[in-house]
This record gives structure tokens, C-alpha cells and sequence, in this order.
């Protein structure tokens, strides 16, 4: 299993060509209370950096990029019914939606675990 | 701005070392959020008592040069000033000559031992300069604006907040909603209302700048007193149906549009004797082309300042100008203007977000009922 993050806070979770997409703790912290996620429909195609889901706190909406291209191949329904989950579970049951990758050469450009550390600790 | 640039209230490093997140708004750097998040510290509001730093906003005695200021400030807005009894407040609006509001704001005719020919004024923070220009601008010689630029202002909102309030001086408990006194708690100089910004019972407390943070621990003290940042401000007054300047109400807005008619005292538009009084009157008489309303939005998406407002034939009939979650309602709630003809409690609408129309109705503000501390007469 292969983890990967992006500038932006998403993380990506590979195995067997299907990556599962969330945001990271550093995000939910940033983003406060999540009252409502929009995902993505089983089917849709991204490319690499599009907008495929948004995120809604009490403040404001956020955009959640695509760290990859593919194609959806399932959707967190709990989180219609449970947004909140991305606060309490964002590398876990807060997960987003799950893309079948079109081009796993994509992950290259992402960050590893130890990078993304290094990432956020340059800004806090 | 840059970071640096942000003015800071006298409470800043307390935020700091709260784990506030700080940022920018109307040009200083304020707490939007404490570490327990804003619907714990909306919730916490609404249930017990939060303590809130509003420092950035504008404070002034306005003096008469030589009669009752009350009488010339009320050439610059439609309430009732001069029927203003010592140790109360009063909501009111400045307006231009169309009738548009300049900024809303709180007077208050100081209490019994003060100077009573003087008006206490709080304005909004991002309006403050503009407003006091105004002001001298267009009263002249006739006022002498003093800004108290050397004070606090905090603001203990909530059920609790006035038995915690109670306990720096049993007096503070008698005060009735929007009555204004005097009170020394060991020796510091407070001019204390009770009123607020949130829908709760609860007070706002202005007081020297060097002696807030003291009194700000002593009440974060207080089992029932948590911090509470602007975050969970505005979830709580847009729940309360009340205005932001800027967002609800601006220059192109005039009262009866903005539904505040509570604000047009009736002596003021028998003598149609303030700014834009002809337009106001008109609006009265003929009914205003749009209106204020608030909306309960169906599901969870909440819609925001921006989201056009449709009719069933996905015409646009009005836009939000303050939209969100509202924690104690549990869902979507916003308010915006629409025409007239579609402001009718009941009335199904639909708002867009993100090119997809979300179902909505107008109902009645407050989405959350005001709890005031009315004293029965």
C-alpha cells in the first residue's frame, strides 16, 4: 500500500490501481467544522488536478483536487449523512471517493509521508 | 495585508495563547476560532456563556458643543435619539441622502452620574473611520466626536452570561435588554450594556484597553465562560436574523428594503425630517421593490454570499448575502434580498450552488428565537 500526498492536503492511498482520496489531518484542522461534503459521481473522469469534490465548514467552501486522473469508482456516501467524519477521521472513514488511476506514473510527482512532513512543518 | 500590517486589540496575545486561529478582518488580526472549534463555541454560546473580543469595533462619546447632541445627530438617522433616556440603547442607522445605510450602530444616552448630554456610540469595525468622517463631516462645529480609541470592548453572550456577571456586582443582574450603567469592578471603569449580537441574553462591557485582558481571564475564569471567536459570531447572529454591514445591508439598502422598520421611529417619519427621508416614505407607502428575507434551505449544502436567488421558472429573482450552517437549526440557513413579489413567508424558492438549484422557502427571522433579557413593565 502506497500513500501519497499533494501542496493541497489531499492524500491518496493506492492498492491494486485504485486510489482512495481524502484530505489530511493538517486540512480538517485548517478547515474547522465540516457541515457538508459534495463527492463525486461513480463514473466521472478527472484529470490530474481537477475539481472533484468540495468541502463546506461553517466558514466556507473548499475545492478537493484530483491527485491523479482516473475514473470514480465509489463515493463516500457516510459522509452525506455524517460530515463530520472528515474532522474525526480525515486518513480513515473521512475518505472522499476512490479513483481507478489512469496513469500510475502520476504518484511520482506527489509527496511521500516523510516529505509531506517536512511540508507542513514548514508551515506552522 | 500583510500580517504585520493588522492592528491588534489589546486581547491578542490572550487569543494567542488560547489557540485561537487569528485572522484578518476589517483590517486587524482577530480570533475566527478557538482550539474547540466554532459550532462547540456557537453551541457553547447558546447554552452557557461566550466571551467575545470585539475591541476592533469603533467606540465614540459624541458631545454637543453647546445644546443636546441627540437633537443634531438625529439630522443624520431616522430613530428616536432625543427620546432616549439616560442608562439606555438604541439601534439605529445612519443613512445617506437616497435613504442608503451608511453603517449600523448602537447609541446609548450614558446612565445617571455620567455626562447625560453626551451620546456613547459602537459602529462597526470595518466602518468605523468612514463613520466618524461622516459624522463630523456633516455635524460640524455643532459635535465634538471623541474617539475612545484607548478602550476594549468585550462582549459575555449567553443564558449564563448574566448570573456569571452577577457575581463581579449583584447590581449587573437587574439591568433590563439594551439598558446601559456604570460599574467598577476593583477599580476599573466600566460602561456595561445589555445587548448583544447573538440572539442570547448578554452584555457588552467597554472598559480601558490596559485593563481588558484582566478582566477577560477573570471571566474565562468562570466555569460557564469559554472563549468564543467570529466564526461562531456570525453563525449566531445570522441564526438571530440579524444584519452584517457590508454583506446584508450597504449604501444601496435602505431600511424598509432591509426589513428594519423598527428602526424608523414614528415622530422621525411623521416630520420626514432625516436623510433620504422622501425615498424612505415612498418605500412605506408604495412597498419596496425587494425585501429581507430569510431562508431555510432543504438538505445540508449550505449557500453563500453570491448564490443567486430563483423562482420555480429558474428566473432570477434575488441573491444571498449571508448564507451558511446554522448549528442550533442543524442545517442550511441564509437570508437575502427578493423581489417583493416572492417574499411572502412560505414562499418556495430555489438557490443556486454550484450550477445546481438547492430548494428553499422563506421563513420568518429569527431561524433561532431571541432570548433577551426583557424586564416585564
Amino acid at each position: 500500500m502506497d500513500i501519497r500526498f499533494t501542496e493541497d492536503h489531499e492524500w491518496i492511498r493506492v492498492e491494486d490501481g485504485v486510489g482512495t482520496v481524502g484530505v489530511t489531518d493538517y486540512a480538517q484542522r485548517q478547515l474547522g467544522d465540516v457541515v457538508y461534503v459534495e463527492v463525486p459521481e461513480v463514473g466521472k473522469a478527472f484529470t490530474k488536478g481537477d475539481e472533484s469534490a468540495v468541502v463546506e465548514s461553517v466558514k466556507a467552501a473548499s475545492e478537493i483536487y484530483a491527485p491523479v486522473s482516473g475514473e470514480v469508482t465509489a463515493a463516500n456516501e457516510g459522509l452525506a449523512e455524517e460530515p463530520a467524519l472528515v474532522n474525526s477521521s480525515p486518513m480513515a472513514d473521512g475518505w472522499f471517493y476512490k479513483i481507478r488511476l489512469a496513469d500510475p506514473s502520476e504518484l511520482e510527482d506527489l509527496m511521500d509521508e516523510a516529505a509531506y512532513k517536512d511540508f507542513v512543518a514548514g508551515l506552522e | 495585508m500583510p500580517e504585520q500590517d493588522l492592528r491588534r486589540t489589546p486581547l491578542f496575545q490572550l487569543h494567542v495563547d488560547l489557540g485561537a486561529r487569528m485572522v484578518p478582518f476589517a483590517g486587524y488580526s482577530m480570533p475566527v476560532q478557538y482550539t474547540k472549534g466554532i459550532i462547540a463555541e456557537h453551541n457553547h454560546t447558546r447554552n452557557a456563556a461566550g466571551l467575545f473580543d470585539v475591541s476592533h469595533m469603533g467606540q465614540a462619546f459624541l458631545h454637543a458643543t453647546d445644546d443636546d447632541p441627540a437633537a443634531v445627530f438625529e439630522s443624520l438617522l431616522p430613530g428616536n435619539i432625543a427620546g432616549l433616556a439616560p442608562g439606555r440603547q438604541r439601534y439605529t442607522l445612519l443613512l445617506n441622502d437616497q435613504g442608503g445605510i451608511i453603517d449600523d450602530l448602537m447609541v446609548s444616552r450614558p446612565p445617571a452620574g455620567m455626562d447625560s448630554r453626551c451620546l456613547f456610540l459602537v459602529v462597526n469595525a470595518a466602518t468605523k473611520d468612514r463613520d466618524f468622517a461622516h459624522i463630523e463631516d456633516r455635524l460640524g462645529d455643532r459635535v465634538r466626536l471623541e474617539r475612545l480609541v484607548d478602550r476594549a470592548l468585550l462582549a459575555l453572550q449567553g443564558p449564563k452570561a448574566g448570573a456569571v456577571l452577577s457575581r463581579l456586582d449583584p447590581a449587573i443582574g437587574d439591568m433590563g435588554f439594551m439598558d446601559v450603567a456604570r460599574f467598577r469592578f476593583r477599580d476599573v471603569d466600566c460602561l456595561i450594556s445589555r445587548s448583544g449580537y447573538t440572539g442570547e441574553d448578554g452584555f457588552e462591557i467597554s472598559l480601558p484597553a490596559d485593563q481588558a485582558p484582566a478582566l477577560a481571564l477573570r471571566l474565562l475564569d468562570e466555569e460557564e465562560v469559554e472563549p468564543v471567536g467570529l466564526g461562531a459570531r456570525d453563525s449566531l447572529r445570522l441564526e438571530a436574523g440579524l444584519c452584517l454591514y457590508g454583506h446584508d445591508l450597504d449604501e444601496t439598502t435602505t431600511p424598509v428594503e432591509a426589513n428594519l422598520r423598527f428602526a424608523l421611529a414614528r415622530r422621525r417619519l411623521d416630520a420626514a425630517d432625516f436623510p433620504g427621508a422622501q425615498i424612505v416614505l415612498r418605500q412605506i407607502e408604495e412597498g419596496p421593490k425587494r425585501l429581507r428575507v430569510g431562508l431555510r434551505l432543504e438538505g445540508r449544502a449550505p449557500a453563500r454570499e453570491g448564490a443567486e436567488i430563483v423562482d420555480d421558472h429558474g428566473a432570477v429573482v434575488g441573491g444571498v448575502t449571508s448564507g451558511g450552517f446554522g448549528p442550533s437549526v442543524g442545517g442550511p440557513i441564509a437570508m437575502g434580498y427578493v423581489g417583493a413579489d416572492h417574499a411572502a413567508e412560505g414562499t418556495e424558492l430555489g438557490v443556486v450552488v454550484r450550477g445546481k438549484t438547492l430548494s428553499a422557502r422563506v421563513v420568518a427571522m429569527p431561524f433561532v428565537p431571541h432570548r433577551f433579557h426583557r424586564k416585564r413593565v
